[in-house]
């Protein structure tokens, strides 16, 4: 179905959904929010790997299957982060990240 | 031709649900953006013929880790609430960080030539997938997929013992 549709189209897009995470990350202070510009960057790079497999390398599946590995991965980094934000909200009736300073020297 | 036009019509959801979902005050509308977003993707792994990998992508992150991210919204923060935004100084060396990068980046990608090779239209089959998933010759995936399976698992009971509730000798030590 991609007859007409270059590699660096999909390569473009990848580019800028990965720096809009990277943006989402540095200014947001909801520990959720920046949980979920990490999951934006973990998805971009999952389409990069796609696209390199399938262009460059059709005879393999080497891309598909780290994709595959890079969201078994995001999914337990998810569980864990989650589990962690809950057990700072209960300590600190907050998740923003500065109002957790309890640890800074 | 219908294929170009559904490539932009993706490729412009990616683009406007992401800047949205980094930029959405309300964070549960922000979780769903991101929903889009992922749903979006799957359909450009749906377009590049990797429908087993579409179908991951749908249950995992669409189905498994929205839901995660917004039962926890709702744990830890009001429906009404809005998000804090950093200053307005951050914001600006943030996006001035970010365009520079991201600049950088496309250049490279505009202006590297990446060898043109005619993209054989095979349908990736799930009983090749399966095969290579638990097999253990040269191009067999066994290693990585049971060194992530003992990932998970340890990553679940992992999480498990860290959202539990804790006991009496613990709260009395944080007093």
């Amino acid at each position: 179905m991609t007859g007409t549709i270059p590699l660096q189209y999909f390569l473009i897009i990848s580019t800028l959904m990965f720096f809009t995470g990277i943006y989402g990350f540095l200014t947001r202070k909801n520990l959720i929010t920046m949980l979920m510009s990490i999951e934006l960057i973990l998805n971009s790079v999952n389409i990069n790997f796609v696209a390199f497999n399938r262009y460059l390398y059709p005879e393999n599946l080497h891309g598909h299957f780290f994709s595959l590995i890079v969201i078994a991965v995001a999914a337990a980094e998810a569980a864990v982060a989650i589990a962690i934000i809950i057990n700072i909200y209960r300590n600190f009736r907050s998740i923003d990240v500065d109002k957790v300073d309890e640890m800074k020297f | 031709m219908n294929s170009e036009i559904l490539f932009f019509l993706l490729s412009a959801m990616i683009i406007v649900f992401s800047i949205l979902t980094v930029t959405s005050r309300r964070i549960l509308r922000a979780a769903v953006y991101l929903l889009f977003v992922l749903v979006s993707t799957a359909g450009l792994y749906f377009m590049l013929n990797y429908n087993f990998l579409a179908a991951v992508q749908l249950t995992v992150y669409a189905g498994g880790i929205i839901v995660l991210i917004i039962f926890s919204i709702l744990l830890t923060s009001h429906i009404s609430e809005r998000a804090q935004m950093a200053g307005r100084y951050q914001g600006l060396m943030s996006a001035l960080a970010v365009v520079a990068g991201a600049t950088l980046t496309l250049i490279t990608i505009i202006s590297y030539s990446f060898p043109a090779k005619s993209v054989v239209e095979s349908p990736s089959d799930v009983k090749a997938i399966g095969r290579a998933l638990v097999s253990y010759n040269e191009n067999g995936y066994a290693l990585p997929f049971e060194v992530v399976s003992i990932l998970l698992l340890a990553a679940m009971i992992g999480a498990i013992i860290v959202a539990r509730k804790e006991n009496k000798a613990v709260k009395g030590l944080k007093k």
